[in-house]
Parts: C-alpha cells; sequence; structure tokens
C-alpha cells in the first residue's frame, strides 16, 4: 500500500487495496486473500538506512519496525536521543517466526522485550523500551499508554510502534478458528465471510508539544461480553462528558461476529449516525499495527478534510444500524473515535482532535 | 494507593504476604497447579483447558481476592495491569508443534499473553482496564504507577497489578498484588 | 451406532481436555453446548479438528457446525450419513 503515510493514504483515496491472494505454501496450504509487505523491496530500503550496521543482524519484524520509525522521524523535530525519549512497541506476536525458522538468531530473540530494545538502540533511544502485547487493541492501547507516559511525565516523546508480520504461525492459528474470509474481506456487508490478515509496520510519535492532532482520552476495557458490553464501556468511559464524535474508526473486521457485536456497541452508545468506516478492507487485519495504521490514515485523511470509504462494503449486513458507506465523504470534522476489540475480551477507544492550524 | 495483599508462586511455594500457604516438591507446574486447585477447593471445569500461563494467573488470583471480596465493587471498577517476560511463549512452542497435526483451536488461543486478563475476567466478572506489557525484568515501579493511574483518576477502584510469568522451559513465578 | 457414540465419548472427552470426566457421564442425547456440558465455541471448532483427523470430514463453516453438534448422537448420526 505504501512505504509512508502519505503513499498509503494515497492508495486508500484512490480505492487501492493491499489484499491479494497468495499461493505460497509455506504460509498456508490453501490459497490466501493476505496483504504482505513486499520483502524485497523492504530489504532494499533498510539497507540503504542501516549505515554499518549489518542487515543480517535485524529479523524482518525488527528491519519493518525500524524503516517506520525511521520514517516518523523524519516529519518530526522529536529526537531519539533525548534522555526523555521512549520506545513504546505495539504487537502481538513479534519475531515468532522464528519457532519455525530461526534462521540463525538466538531464542532469547522470541522475546518481545529484546526486539523492542534492538529497535531503540539503533535510533540511540537511551530509555528502556516499554512494550504492550493486548491482542488486537494493543495498538490503541499503546498510544494511551504513550499519552499517559506524557501528561504525568517525565516523557517528553513517546515513539508508538506497532508492527506484526505474517508467519505460518499466526495463519494457521486463524485457519483453525475459521475466520479467515476466501475473498478479500467485506467489513459490515451481509456477504462478509472472515477476515483478511495484513502485515503492517506503523509509528506515531506523541510529544508534550503541540503537533496537529490531539490525542484526547482513551480507555481500554476487558471484559468478555457477547453483546459488545466491553467495547461499549471503553466507548463511554472514553467519550465521557465530550461531545459525540465526528467520525469513528471502527474495527470492522468482517466476521461475522465481530461486525455483529461492534455495531450493537455502537448503537447502544448513541453513536448510529456518526460516519463510520472499517479500513480493513484496504491493509487487512494488522494486529498489533491495526489501532495505529488506521488511526494514521484516517486522520490524515480528515487533515484534507476527506473521510476514506469501507473497501468491500456494499450492502449494510448487521442488525444495528451505523453510518458505513463505500464511498469517500467530505466535510471537516476535527474529532475521530478510533476503536479496537480484540482476543481475551480486550475492548479499546481513542479519542483524537484535529487542531485548528493542522 | 494501598497495598492490601499480596500472593508470590514460584517453585512449588505459595506465599501469601509472605505467609506459607502451600508447598508442594513438585518440578512440572501442571501438577502442582492442579494440586494447588485442589488445595484451594475450587470448582471451575474451564481451568483445565486453559494454558499454564492462564492456570498461574487464575490460581493467583483466586489466593488474592479469596477474603478480600471485591462482589460488591461494580464490575467496571477492578482493574487488571500484569506484565511478564516470556509473553506466552510456553504457549506457543506447543501450538507450533501442534502444527505437525493438525493446528489446535485451543492451543492457539492461549497464543496471547493478555488471554489470562480475560480468564480472571470471565471467573470474576470484572470489566475495568487490563493491559498486559512485557518487560525484560519485573519492573514493578512502573507496574504500580500505572496502577496508581488508574485508582488516582478514579478510573478503577481495585487493581491487581503484577508479574505473571511462565517461560519457555516451564519455570514460572507470579507475584501478584491487590492494590487499591 | 452406539459403538461409534461410546468411541466418540471417550474422543471428545481427550480432544476437549474435558479433565475428571468418565465417557460414562455424557449421556448420548444431552445437549453438548448451553446449558447442556457447557460447551463452548472453541470446543465446537475442536470438534470440527476431531472430525477431520479421526473421519476425515471436514467443515469449513463454523455455523454449518451447529446442527451436527447438538448432541454425541446427532454427531454420530452425521458421521454415520457421512460413511454411506
Amino acid at each position: 500500500m505504501g512505504w509512508d503515510t502519505r503513499e498509503n493514504l494515497d492508495s486508500v483515496l484512490q480505492g487501492r487495496g493491499g489484499i491479494a491472494i497468495c499461493n505460497d505454501r509455506s504460509l498456508s496450504p490453501e490459497d490466501l486473500p493476505v496483504a504482505l509487505l513486499d520483502w524485497d523491496e523492504l530489504g532494499k530500503r533498510f539497507l540503504g538506512i542501516c549505515g554499518k550496521e549489518n542487515p543480517k543482524h535485524y529479523t524482518r519484524f525488527e528491519k519493518a519496525g525500524i524503516l517506520s520509525v525511521y520514517e516518523a522521524l523524519k516529519n518530526s523535530s522529536a529526537d531519539p536521543a533525548d534522555p526523555e525519549c521512549t520506545l513504546i512497541l505495539s504487537t502481538t506476536k513479534g519475531n515468532v517466526e522464528l519457532l519455525d525458522h530461526p534462521d540463525g538468531f538466538d531464542k532469547g530473540r522470541l522475546h518481545l522485550w529484546k526486539s523492542a530494545q534492538v529497535i531503540a538502540d539503533f535510533f540511540g533511544i537511551k530509555n528502556t523500551p516499554v512494550v504492550v502485547s493486548n491482542a488486537c487493541v494493543s495498538g490503541v492501547a499503546a498510544m494511551l499508554i504513550g499519552r499517559q507516559m506524557i501528561s504525568s511525565g517525565p516523557c517528553k516523546y513517546a515513539i508508538v510502534l506497532g508492527v506484526d508480520l505474517l508467519s505460518r504461525f499466526i495463519v494457521s492459528g486463524f485457519q483453525s478458528f475459521l475466520s479467515l474470509s476466501k475473498q478479500a474481506c467485506r467489513p459490515f456487508d451481509s456477504e462478509r465471510d472472515g477476515l483478511s490478515l495484513g502485515e503492517a509496520a506503523a509509528c506515531v510519535i506523541l510529544s508534550r508539544l503541540s503537533g496537529g492532532v490531539e490525542l484526547l482520552s482513551g480507555s481500554n476495557i476487558s471484559g468478555p461480553s457477547r453483546t459488545g458490553e466491553g467495547l461499549l464501556l471503553a466507548i463511554r468511559s472514553t467519550l465521557g462528558g465530550q461531545e459525540i464524535p465526528k467520525l469513528i474508526s471502527a474495527h470492522g473486521t468482517a466476521t461475522p461476529y465481530n461486525d455483529e457485536m461492534e455495531s450493537i456497541a455502537i448503537n447502544r452508545a448513541g453513536l448510529s449516525e456518526v460516519p463510520l468506516n472499517s479500513l480493513k478492507g484496504y491493509f487487512g487485519h494488522t494486529l498489533g499495527a491495526a489501532g495505529i495504521v488506521e488511526s494514521i490514515i484516517n486522520l490524515e485523511a480528515m487533515k484534507q478534510g476527506l473521510f476514506p470509504a469501507t473497501r468491500g462494503f456494499s450492502t449494510l449486513g448487521v442488525s444495528r444500524k451505523i453510518n458505513v458507506s463505500n464511498e469517500t465523504r467530505t466535510g471537516n470534522p476535527d474529532t475521530l473515535l478510533k476503536i479496537a476489540s480484540g482476543f481475551g475480551g480486550c475492548n479499546a477507544a481513542a479519542l483524537f482532535k484535529l487542531l485548528p492550524w493542522s | 494507593m494501598e497495598l492490601i495483599n499480596n500472593v508470590r508462586i514460584a517453585g512449588g511455594q505459595v506465599h501469601v504476604r509472605g505467609e506459607a500457604l502451600f508447598s508442594l516438591a513438585e518440578k512440572d507446574f501442571r501438577s502442582f497447579g492442579r494440586s494447588l486447585y485442589k488445595y484451594l477447593g475450587i470448582s471451575y471445569a474451564k481451568f483445565y483447558k486453559m494454558s499454564a500461563l492462564s492456570q498461574l494467573g487464575f490460581l493467583a488470583s483466586e489466593i488474592l481476592l479469596k477474603d478480600h471480596e471485591s462482589s460488591g465493587l461494580d464490575p467496571g471498577e477492578v482493574s487488571l495491569v500484569f506484565a511478564n517476560s516470556s509473553s506466552s511463549l510456553h504457549s506457543d512452542v506447543i501450538y507450533q508443534e501442534s502444527l505437525e497435526n493438525k493446528p489446535s483451536p485451543a492451543l492457539f488461543v492461549y497464543t496471547l499473553p493478555n488471554i489470562v486478563i480475560g480468564e480472571i475476567c470471565i471467573r470474576n466478572g470484572f470489566r475495568g482496564e487490563g493491559v498486559f506489557f512485557i518487560q525484560e525484568n519485573f519492573d514493578k515501579e512502573f507496574i504500580f504507577d500505572h496502577a496508581e493511574e488508574l485508582i488516582s483518576s478514579g478510573r478503577s477502584t481495585l487493581c491487581l497489578a503484577g508479574w505473571l510469568e511462565m517461560d519457555m522451559e516451564g519455570d514460572y513465578l507470579a507475584d501478584l498484588s491487590l492494590l487499591i | 451406532m452406539d459403538e461409534l457414540i461410546e468411541k466418540l465419548k471417550v474422543e471428545l472427552i481427550e480432544q476437549l481436555n474435558l479433565e475428571d470426566m468418565e465417557p460414562g457421564e455424557i449421556e448420548a442425547t444431552a445437549p453438548l453446548f448451553g446449558d447442556g456440558m457447557g460447551l463452548d465455541s472453541i470446543d465446537a471448532l475442536e470438534i470440527i479438528v476431531l472430525l477431520e483427523k479421526e473421519y476425515d470430514i471436514k467443515i469449513s463453516d463454523p455455523r454449518e457446525g451447529k446442527d451436527i453438534m447438538y448432541s454425541v448422537a446427532s454427531l454420530a448420526e452425521f458421521i454415520e450419513s457421512k460413511r454411506s
């Protein structure tokens, strides 16, 4: 879909999705719609930035993470060497593929904190990285942790990075759940039949200084429920006494269960009329990166007065009314509610506000 | 913020606020866990389906919450803040091995560390804030600071916080505290 | 058919980790899910794995499994129907 925010946003606005049928048998015994990164290109780009470092000392996961942070730092005044700069890594499985093929790496590299340290060391970030592993809400949770660290200090910059890659481990697991779609996923659609997995690395840099977007509030609730109770609580806790958000970036994985549960929670929260989208039809479900990828794309689109279409959606297939569309919408909304749900009954919500000068 | 209880489970021994509660010279966690479960007189069939990490967290939380009634609280008032070093690697290894035959959904479901939070919430009906961190070593200050923030901001009244480690070799350590 | 039902009971206990349960305790016609034996959606997926592993029957839509898995007896009936 792209190697920086602009490229990814352009792809989305032009309706180009990254999900394609993959017939790599090392990934899956059957053909599968997935959104994979271009690893040849990634390798070349990493070579271009790694300087004296030997690329062989970095796993695929770490390379993707490093490239993303590198890109984010290019457009930021944040100094990674600042003693008040911390890396926050959001991931579900990190280097799990090393269980299948170690590729010369020590099994210590399977530890998520180790990968985080490798990435932090690349940039000379002095503080011990924080690692959040909370299933598919990790991305949103990590941004909220960053926000909290900055507001309670001493933390000037929080580099929040979300990365997850696909491997036989992950793909086979979702296959055993019978939760994968046969074609590119169709969020909230009546014909939806499951999710499409994707890989991504995404980075936002939070700081105490004013940027273009403010992260106002958020909540990370654990509470398994079939009726979206946990998600509803997260939404209510996040919105508190605030106004209704102008836009919603839904989780919208396109499984029959998730989308239905999400529509119930959105409805009960009184947000049925709020324009909503799911970006998983473009990127697939990128697990630990999802919350960050989807927030970034929607926020950047908002700066241009746009709200991306829900790729894959055609006819409403959930029991509650929600305001979803397969067309790009225009306007000047300034607040975005990002929501996510994950295995283990976790739910997260974060409220963003575009600042006038962005 | 006040610490009102603490449980430590490691090397076949269980201590509550420093006092010995139970011990069993048993190297294998599964056997130890089963014995502790029976000793505590719990009846919760789902226990047997849980991963080792989830069983560890479940047992630690049962001990932690015993005699400290959380039932008077709104379910949204109880939060869980956990950390470990190995994430769900103990279960991941087992799942990876199952790929030789048929991938097992019951094994895959435990290949995320936060599932233990879900299990404790289901057991107790909790619906509050929950987060799982991965740290090289137990950074108690960080975890307790996070718990403190949840409590002082009013987002939580009671917090289960601490370390739940089940490494790839099956060595385990639970150090959970109950904070208000 | 009775033999298959008894065989299934043993297999279910093993596949689903139903500790401390004896085949004799499982009623052939009692509901497996909900109030019956209290199995959940992950158990349903494990039963699908069992059907493929032991009986070479592939179910790709979990919703298809709902009626088939009502009880041990209905599961046995389904397997029998696939054999003939």
